[in-house]
């Protein structure tokens, strides 16, 4: 974590806790997603390429959540409607245009948040100043992949498309305020649909014109609520560590 | 392989002598040379047609073993229970894709493709090991292949790292450096069980019982029956015979199981004094066969998973194909 930028100046600003499970919870759960494709993948390279990605956020996670206490006991214990992270983290896998959209929109986001916590100097500072580094190389294999099968077969234009428009209402949660995390969604939200729609643009995709959130009230992921496929993947994930209460591993 | 100068000697004394292309007796001997005198060939050697097939085929199985070989363990990625393991296994199966990725290239220096490739595992036509037939049952299983199975891998390719065939032998070196650490995590992993709750010792104690076996079955047929040995080992491919790896696994696993406080399911297991090994109960060869010729427990699930993930990439990969296709010769055009 320490980087010649961090080490200079420590923090000693308290770690919101609720900001660090919210953001430890996106990179916990779509490493999750992105490691149900072990084994699966379209091409070998990919195999290497996905689990990369999963593993740096894995990392991510690990770091977030023990910011904020054990960081199994929040990963293993934690019924559904305690976790924060995104809805759009949480989606199930799809085909690859689906897998490689919800990477686009989320590495995009990820890296203009770690970019200004980097730059802000807050609690976050150390880690997004690491991280930023990471989610630039997601963000690049996203767009390479995002313009290889836009504007590939008239197939993989039609699924990219159909990937767009169906994960398109995840992405207006992004950049409602998180308790904890300095940093200006306004202009986070403008910096993200230019290089969204710069993108797919290129891509000769069109950018999707549907509403960008739900229209429940009562709000989305960052307020605990989830949908449905989220608790079959918790399921999975935590049912081993909690079928051994209090062991080791 | 030996020198260029040897090459040229060789060339010369092939197309020279007779002034006609076809005579291989001074590229077989040159080539007997280099690989008595402990040379590598490399790929724009000439080689006997004979070595080139049965490298093709040696490295094509291990390749397709190490991608099938993620299937069981990637069965426990979404399940692992803690953080710090999932992020091991993650990094394991990883691994294990890269490992393909060199094989296959290692296979591609001899004129063989990937695409052929695996066209051949998909239809049956090249193997995989039989190890990974075996299902993966519980979180215990994970540390049992990296202790047993990636042990035995690693006792295996040790030697490869001096076969004959530089790309081969240079890819097994890296290969055997990443074996060895997961050999050591499953070790790691299983001892947590074993010193944990007695829930986890028996997951442990029962997984090395399933595995232990079918390890052993890895070295391959007895010596007297195995097809390829004899030429390979002429050939410097293969520098051990399968009985004798298989022993020395046996004797290094024996104190490393008394260290874990598991035991090993064969009661015949002694040490024998006079011929400086442990001895152990026959292994059940009618299984291995069995399991060889399709009757295991896993085969057709790990064949049919491996041919829908690749069926079902198709798409992408055609769509990779067709954008570098459009965009070929553009600066900053993106690779397919």
């Amino acid at each position: 974590m320490s980087t010649p930028e961090t080490t200079a100046a420590p923090t000693a600003s308290p770690i919101p806790r609720a900001a660090a499970i919210a953001l430890g919870d996106d990179a916990l759960v779509l490493s999750h997603r992105l490691g149900e494709w072990a084994g699966h993948a379209p091409v070998l390279e990919e195999e290497v390429a996905l689990a990369n990605i999963a593993l740096d956020l894995l990392g991510q996670a690990r770091v977030l959540l023990s910011l904020a206490g054990d960081e199994d006991e929040l990963a293993y214990l934690r019924e559904e409607r305690a976790f924060r992270n995104l809805q759009l983290v949480e989606q199930p896998n799809g085909d690859f245009a689906h897998t490689i959209v919800r990477q686009l929109y989320f590495s995009t986001y990820q890296h203009l948040l770690y970019a200004e916590l980097a730059a802000g100097g807050g609690p976050f500072a150390p880690l997004a100043a690491k991280a930023v580094k990471e989610v630039a190389y997601h963000r690049d294999h996203a767009e390479q992949w995002t313009l290889r099968l836009g504007d590939g077969t008239e197939e993989s234009h039609a699924r990219m498309l159909r990937a767009c428009e169906a994960l398109w209402r995840f992405t207006g949660e992004l950049f409602q305020p998180v308790e904890g995390v300095e940093v200006d969604g306004k202009r986070m939200e403008t910096a993200w649909l230019a290089s969204v729609g710069e993108i797919l643009r290129r891509a000769t995709l069109s950018v999707p014109e549907g509403p960008r959130s739900g229209a429940w009230a009562a709000g989305a992921g960052r307020q605990g609520l989830h949908t449905e496929s989220f608790g079959r993947m918790l399921a999975e994930m935590q049912h081993l560590h909690r079928s051994h209460p209090g062991a080791s591993w | 392989m030996a020198t260029a100068a040897a090459q040229q000697t060789a060339s010369t004394q092939a197309y020279g002598a007779q002034g006609a292309i076809g005579d291989t007796t001074a590229y077989q001997s040159v080539f007997d040379a280099a690989v008595a005198a402990d040379e590598r060939i490399e790929p724009r050697d000439w080689m006997p047609d004979a070595y080139r097939a049965t490298l093709v085929r040696q490295i094509a199985q291990h390749a397709h073993s190490e991608i099938i070989g993620m299937q069981p363990e990637a069965n426990w990625i979404t399940r692992a229970p803690s953080l710090r393991r999932k992020a091991i296994l993650m990094a394991k199966v990883q691994d294990e894709a890269g490992h393909g990725l060199y094989l296959y290239s290692a296979a591609e220096t001899l004129g063989t493709g990937r695409d052929e490739l695996l066209d051949k595992l998909h239809s049956g036509r090249q193997k995989y090991s039989s190890i990974f037939n075996y299902p993966t049952l519980t979180w215990a299983d994970v540390g049992a292949i990296g202790w047993l199975v990636d042990g035995a891998a690693i006792t295996n390719q040790v030697p490869l790292c001096r076969c004959s065939y530089g790309p081969y032998a240079r890819a097994m070196v890296r290969i055997c450096k990443e074996e060895s650490f997961h050999q050591r995590q499953g070790y790691e992993l299983l001892l947590a069980l074993s010193k944990g709750t007695p829930e986890q010792h028996a997951m442990a104690q029962d997984a090395v019982d399933r595995w232990w076996w079918p390890s052993l079955m890895m070295f391959g047929p007895p010596d007297d029956e195995s097809a390829h040995s004899a030429q390979s080992m002429a050939w410097k491919i293969k520098r051990h015979s399968n009985d004798e790896l298989r022993q020395r696994f046996v004797d290094i696993c024996v104190p490393q199981a008394e260290s874990l406080g598991l035991t090993l399911p064969d009661p015949d297991l002694r040490w024998n004094e006079e011929r400086g090994h442990h001895d152990f109960g026959p292994i059940d060869w009618t299984e291995f066969r069995e399991v060889l010729k399709g009757n295991g427990p896993c085969n057709e699930q790990r064949i049919t998973q491996r041919r829908k993930a690749h069926d079902e990439g198709a798409w992408v990969r055609e769509a990779a194909a067709a954008h570098a296709a459009k965009h070929i010769g553009e600066t900053g055009a993106t690779r397919a």
